[in-house]
């Protein structure tokens, strides 16, 4: 019984020696003690993939590719993503004006998504007051536009949603990572930001206008 | 007396008692994949880009709440900030060379779930599931692991009790947050709070087995 009790207990220690505990940091891919069916043949985004000489299971769209969707709602009537209208592009069919006015219909919530999706993808530069002055400023991104400068006030709405769809400058365009109608939102509310600048205290209703004032 | 039988039985149960406790503690998820850390290709942290820079986690990740696939961001994403930052910064040399040749960087996935299990990121970010609830605090990891077991009976705790885990649309990808700093508040709040989200957004537990095997 002394003998088995040792082995007994020499196994157990073996065994937590080896295993260890759960929860500790490990480099190597997790055990699957059922793994039937786990991986299936079947394509799963973004993963490796021998078929194509590319190596990529997500392969690109085509040239050209027209998107499946809904129409967009825009103030002249629904728009879909391939039309040459206004609301895709920013500019005016057929020429290369920017259209002045933003195409959807601005209401609050439209404002509100726009407040939300600039702090996501536009304040980490622009920083969240929209003067330029963004966390990666101290990083070492020297030029980034201040969005209160004349030339970005007077600029119309739609060259401002071409920036953010392409570009400008030193900025990459963000067409993939920002929907068209989460752009327009965005366009709004940079007019939020910079009507809040440009305004003078008259702007404002009475009961606001006072508890301002009562302030030192 | 004869003491054989009594060692055998003592014996014996020390023996399946051993077995069924190391089976209990090795054979889940909560050993077999908690922990899991791979080697990245590119040293990227989550702590300093979230938790330093303050960057959502839908910066990179956007396509979260429009598809059931939350996507690995593209190298260009990066690019956005390091054509500037860290221009020629060793370290990245890999990001760049896959912004040159479009061959994307061999990223290793940390969280799977079976195949057969149809995961929808998308309608549980839009109705208030935090990142936080299955993939922990990332905004504190240099290097991601994996942080909960993502067993079904991990699924499960939650679709049984959704109230438990519900928090407002606005702090879903806010990991750090609490209803209250206060522990006993926060339950509190947690619990008549995700109570009124659940009924407001209309969310069901679902239990059925086809809410996740189709």
């Amino acid at each position: 019984m002394r003998y088995f009790l040792l082995i007994y207990a020499l196994v157990v220690g073996i065994v937590v020696a080896i295993a260890g505990c759960r929860g500790s940091l490990s480099r190597k891919p997790p055990i699957e003690v059922f793994p039937d069916m786990d991986r299936q043949l079947k394509l799963r985004p973004q993963q490796p993939n021998g078929f194509f000489p590319n190596g990529i299971s997500s392969q690109p769209p085509v040239p050209g590719t027209i998107r499946r969707s809904l129409p967009i709602q825009t103030l002249s009537g629904p728009v879909y993503p391939f039309e040459d209208a206004p609301v895709n592009t920013g500019r005016w069919p057929g020429v290369t004006n920017f259209v002045e006015l933003n195409p959807l219909a601005v209401s609050g919530a439209l404002l509100r998504r726009g407040q939300e999706r600039f702090g996501i993808y536009c304040a980490p530069c622009h920083g969240p007051a929209g003067d330029g002055n963004g966390v990666t400023r101290k990083l070492g991104m020297a030029v980034v536009a201040n969005l209160h400068d004349p030339r970005i006030v007077e600029m119309p709405d739609g060259e401002i949603f071409h920036v953010i769809s392409h570009g400008r400058n030193l900025m990459q365009g963000y067409a993939a990572q920002i929907p068209v109608e989460d752009r327009w939102a965005i366009v709004a509310y940079v007019r939020v930001l910079q009507r809040s600048w440009l305004g003078s205290l008259e702007d404002l209703p009475l009961h606001l206008r006072q508890s301002l004032e009562r302030q030192p | 007396m004869n003491r054989l039988p009594l060692m055998i039985l003592v014996g014996l149960l020390l023996v399946g008692g051993g077995v069924v406790a190391g089976v209990w503690y090795y054979f889940t998820p909560k050993y077999t994949r908690v922990g899991y850390q791979p080697l990245q290709p590119v040293a990227f942290s989550h702590k300093v880009h979230v938790d330093q820079l303050g960057l959502d986690c839908r910066y990179c990740h956007h396509d979260v709440e429009r598809a059931w696939f939350s996507n690995i961001p593209a190298s260009s994403t990066c690019m956005n900030c390091h054509n500037q930052v860290l221009k020629d910064d060793p370290r990245l040399a890999l990001v760049r060379e896959s912004v040159a040749t479009g061959r994307p960087i061999p990223w290793v996935q940390v969280h799977k779930v079976p195949d057969y299990v149809y995961f929808n990121h998308a309608v549980h970010v839009n109705r208030g599931v935090s990142c936080v609830e299955c993939h922990g605090r990332v905004d504190q990891m240099d290097e991601v692991y994996h942080a909960k077991p993502l067993s079904m009976a991990f699924c499960l705790d939650c679709h049984r009790d959704p109230a438990s885990f519900l928090r407002p649309l606005d702090k879903v990808t806010d990991l750090a947050w609490r209803w209250s700093v206060d522990p006993a508040e926060h339950a509190r709040q947690q619990r008549t709070q995700g109570r009124w989200l659940m009924e407001h957004w209309r969310v069901e537990s679902l239990q059925n087995c086809s809410a996740c095997h189709r």
